[in-house]
């Protein structure tokens, strides 16, 4: 039988406000252990949430830039729970009346455009962060009532591939409208996902596992892949699958049982007394849809027909923000808009992910890239020579026509010059010569490589074709 | 000088017959002499002198200052006051010290108030006569051996008693009402939002208001003045203009409607207490208040709403003391678990513990809709009830509590008959409407109190008519210590 994997996933999202949800400490990352608290975000007895506008607006934001319905008449909702690291022993969150709702993102899969549903999009505030070490356990409330977004998606995705899509889709829209700065080795974005496998063709929802700790996509990719082949063996072995969380174990490569059904906490929600309830109007609503920037589906498309770039290139430069804004502010200097894209899809991708870098951490200019080009453009440089150029001037951040000019790139297209490294070449290598006048036509690429070696990569490589040939001939 | 009201006491300071720094001594002096039999406070500030000078130096020097200044108050220990304990009566704050001023004490401060110490309650202000506060047991100064009623009851049993010529109490069903009743004095809660509940230990928090405890109405007027009013640092403060109430004393109650609430003088009620009312009403109509009965019939239902509503909050509110950031934890734990588990086992009592079980019930998955859903609903019926009664009356007047003040233990193991003591106070705090309860005489010797409760901000109204019978009875309570 053919099972198909159902998934869902919860996505919480730390918002950029300056300060924290209900009290105005700041919510700067990295900071001395409980330095930036106050009695309301340390839950101190008689202190009391107010809540921080913008935490609002952040959220309306992200509701629209993921295409939801935003709710007029919400309130805060508490979710009662012990835990050392939640002060107040309750979660001041949303359950009912989420502030978004009935959205939805769009991803490319291999049989094309799918639209994964967004449940809800509530706000809450984060909880503290336990250490243990050795004996003691200690608690640090500087991330304590930190903003968070929660998303829920539908259970529309059906393979772990779709859901990493989406996450990274997700990231992307929440990176350029400046929501969350979604960096996962901090924190700001956490994932967890509910997944159940079915018999291909059902319709009905099989036993769901919730999984917790991926913290990365590919983790996510990775527990996703791990869970589905761990039920479907499960299903074929006759097993029943229970309803519980497990924690996805990135050394053990397994996920791992945390809690069961019948652990599960009791949350009591009920409306948050402290506070009163949120009434938005359409202004304030249009107020925000009027600051939204243009977002990755809307610029791919403008790539498309504006700048003629195939889909697969428009779609790779627009998931990052900075890397799109590298591309135009190219495109404007002057440049070949598909030239550009093939050097940012190729050498610059290249390097920045071996290198673990952003575009934003390079030390040279669109400028610089754009100028590059045109070296190659003008006869200036070879291709090849370029590529150097292109990692001297990673490196250094040095203008490339200097690059060009301190190291003698300039290429040789003086015909005699060539015509006497092909013969001192040949020379060198009457072996060569023989195969070819034997019919071994692959000695002629030897023959080229020896004499683009010999001029250090810097004669034209047409007229080296063509002189090897002429000269070959000859003999 | 004990018997002085605030009012008397700001006028001798204006003109200087005395200093804040002598009657702060006294007060200090009297604390000392019947405390010990009163049993009001919880902590003396004897550094209360030094705030004391300060305001005489700025009287010498001609400044201005307000009306509460240089004169000797407490405060209930549910208020956290910067450096100072707030222990709500219960073992597990034993030690709680408060590192920031409640918003009332930050204004009754800038008023230049003299706070001379803490109040005694019932633990985290759950109770009706102040029995359930781990530390003491306070008594009525009208009868030792009698309660002072609660949960505020330091803080009625202090002004009673000449210990401080003002407290401030917390009522969430009656806290300040029913206690202000049973000794003899005015105790004022304002309309829910009236007064920032920032710094208020929560018990319940859509029904917890802070309010003042006066030797008379005037004073009344004056603490709030000084504490109300919109307040940033809590949500549910309200931004309504707060006037000067002292401009409603003294005013006529001609034309004045005052409905009387059938069902607040039938069963239960102790004739003692039915008969000082009806005398009261009776000078009401000589004042040409128009008298009217009227029916409030959903009010019956106002108890089990308030210990559905008020237990939910509180089994959430009380969630935060476990014993991890402060307060007492308990020793020898294996795991968190069991730290959580025996520091809420030592450190509350018997009533906090009743009444988190009620509400971790009440909210639990299964139950919520036909307990906490429900109450949310008669809520709204109750208070649809009162709306419709002030179309027709201005105020209505009822007995604050059922009967006078009881003797110890007499309800201490039966909480449904204790939780009836509020009867007639619970259904005000469902509604978040403002009422007062002042003297209205004795019955065998023991104060009985009358409530007045207003429409929504209509403290001033209230006010008038307090003062109106206030004045027309010319009571004059004080007991015999």
């Amino acid at each position: 039988m053919d099972f198909e994997a159902v998934i869902g996933l919860e996505i919480h999202a730390e918002l950029s406000t300056k300060s924290k949800i209900f009290c105005s400490c700041t919510t700067e990352f990295g900071k001395d252990a409980n330095t930036h608290c106050c009695p309301v975000c340390l839950g101190l007895p008689g202190a009391l949430p107010v809540l921080n506008k913008s935490v609002v607006d952040f959220a309306i934001k992200a509701g629209l830039a993921l295409n939801c319905k935003i709710n007029k008449d919400t309130y805060m909702a508490r979710k009662n729970y012990f835990y050392p690291d939640a002060p107040k022993n309750y979660q001041i969150t949303q359950h009912e009346t989420p502030l978004c709702s009935e959205g939805y993102i769009e991803i490319e899969t291999d049989e094309g455009v799918k639209r994964i549903g967004i449940q809800r999009i509530h706000i809450e505030e984060d909880a503290g962060k336990a250490l243990h070490e050795g004996e003691n356990s200690l608690i640090d409330f500087n991330r304590s009532g930190v903003p968070l977004i929660e998303i829920v998606t539908n259970p529309d995705m059906r393979s772990p591939k779709e859901a990493r899509m989406f996450f990274e889709k997700l990231r992307s829209i929440l990176l350029y409208t400046e929501v969350s700065d979604c960096k996962m080795q901090e924190g700001s974005l956490r994932c967890d996902a509910n997944v159940s496998v079915r018999p291909k063709g059902s319709t009905e929802f099989g036993v769901k596992t919730e999984i917790k700790n991926m913290n990365s996509f590919k983790a996510l990719e990775k527990a996703l892949e791990y869970e589905i082949e761990r039920q479907i063996n499960a299903i074929k072995k006759g097993e029943r699958i229970v309803q519980e969380t497990r924690r996805w174990d990135e050394a053990r490569g397994q996920t791992i049982v945390m809690r069961s059904k019948e652990e599960a906490h009791d949350y009591r929600y009920f409306p948050e007394p402290d506070m009163v309830y949120l009434k938005l109007d359409d202004e304030w609503i249009e107020d925000i849809r009027k600051t939204m920037p243009e977002l990755p589906d809307e610029k791919k498309k403008r790539y498309i027909e504006e700048f003629g770039l195939p889909e697969y290139d428009a779609n790779i430069i627009t998931t990052s923000k900075e890397l799109a804004a590298f591309f135009e502010e190219a495109v404007n200097i002057g440049g070949n808009p598909k030239t550009i894209s093939n050097w940012i899809m190729g050498e610059v991708l290249r390097i920045l992910n071996d290198r673990e870098m952003e575009i934003t951490d390079v030390k040279f200019t669109a400028k610089d890239l754009v100028k590059l080009i045109s070296l190659v453009e003008k006869g200036t440089i070879s291709n090849t020579i370029a590529k150097k150029v292109f990692v001297d001037m990673f490196e250094t951040g040095k203008d490339p026509e200097k690059i060009v000019e301190e190291k003698g790139l300039v290429q040789i297209t003086d015909e005699a010059a060539i015509r006497e490294i092909v013969n001192k070449v040949l020379d060198e290598n009457p072996q060569s010569v023989t195969d070819f006048k034997n019919g071994k036509t692959k000695a002629v690429g030897f023959i080229v490589g020896q004499v683009m070696k010999a001029s250090k990569g810097k004669a034209n490589p047409q007229m080296v074709n063509k002189l090897v040939e002429e000269e070959l001939l000859k003999r | 000088m004990h018997y002085l009201s605030a009012h008397e006491i700001r006028d001798l300071l204006r003109k200087r017959e005395v200093t804040a720094e002598e009657v702060t001594r006294k007060t200090l002096e009297r604390i000392n002499e019947v405390d010990s039999k009163v049993n009001a406070y919880l902590e003396v500030f004897e550094d209360a002198i030094e705030a004391a000078k300060e305001i005489d130096k700025k009287i010498a020097q001609g400044e201005d200052v307000k009306d509460l200044a240089g004169i000797p108050m407490a405060i209930k220990d549910n208020i956290c006051m910067k450096g100072r304990k707030t222990t709500c009566a219960s073992k597990i704050l034993e030690n709680f010290v408060s590192p920031y001023d409640a918003t009332v004490v930050e204004r009754l401060k800038d008023n230049g108030a003299v706070i001379v110490g803490r109040l005694n309650m019932d633990e985290f202000a759950m109770g009706s006569s102040t029995e359930n506060s781990a530390f003491k047991k306070t008594r009525n100064p009208y009868d030792l051996e009698r309660v002072p009623g609660g949960s505020s009851g330091g803080s009625a049993a202090a002004v009673a008693a000449g210990e401080a010529y003002y407290t401030l109490g917390s009522d969430t069903g009656g806290s300040i009402r029913q206690p202000a009743s049973l000794c003899g004095v005015v105790g004022f809660k304002p309309t829910y939002g009236r007064v920032s509940r920032y710094g208020l230990v929560a018990f319940a928090s859509s029904l917890d208001q802070i309010g003042p405890f006066t030797r008379d109405v005037e004073d009344a007027a004056l603490v709030l003045n000084a504490i109300c009013g919109k307040d940033n640092k809590d949500s549910t403060s309200v931004d309504v203009k707060v006037e000067d109430f002292t401009t409603y004393l003294n005013k006529s109650l001609k034309g004045v409607k005052v409905g009387l609430p059938k069902e607040y003088f039938g069963e239960g009620i102790d004739n003692g207490v039915k008969k000082e009312l009806e005398k009261a009403i009776a000078l009401l109509k000589d004042l040409d208040a128009e008298i009217k009965e009227i029916n409030l019939p959903m009010s019956q239902y106002a108890l089990a709403v308030y210990y559905i509503l008020s237990s939910s909050e509180a089994s959430s509110n009380l969630a935060r003391f476990d014993g991890i950031r402060y307060g007492v934890r308990a020793k020898d734990f294996e795991d968190v678990v069991v730290l959580y588990v025996k520091s809420r086992s030592q450190g509350f009592g018997r009533e906090v513990k009743r009444r988190i079980m009620l509400g971790t019930y009440a909210l639990s998955s299964g139950y919520y809709d036909a307990y906490y859903k429900k109450a949310l609903k008669v809520k709204t019926l109750i208070i649809n009830e009162f709306k419709k009664a002030f179309e027709d009356v201005n105020l209505i007047i009822s007995p604050t509590s059922p009967s006078v003040a009881f003797k110890f233990g007499e309800k201490a193991d039966d909480p449904l008959k204790m939780y009836l003591s509020d009867i007639c106070t619970v259904p005000v705090n469902i509604a978040g409407l403002p009422a007062v309860s002042i003297p209205a005489g004795l019955s065998d010797n023991l104060p009985v109190g009358l409530q007045i409760i207003g429409n929504y901000f209509k403290e001033g109204e209230i006010i008038s008519l307090a003062h109106g019978i206030e004045k027309a009875l010319s009571l004059n309570l004080r007991p015999n210590l």
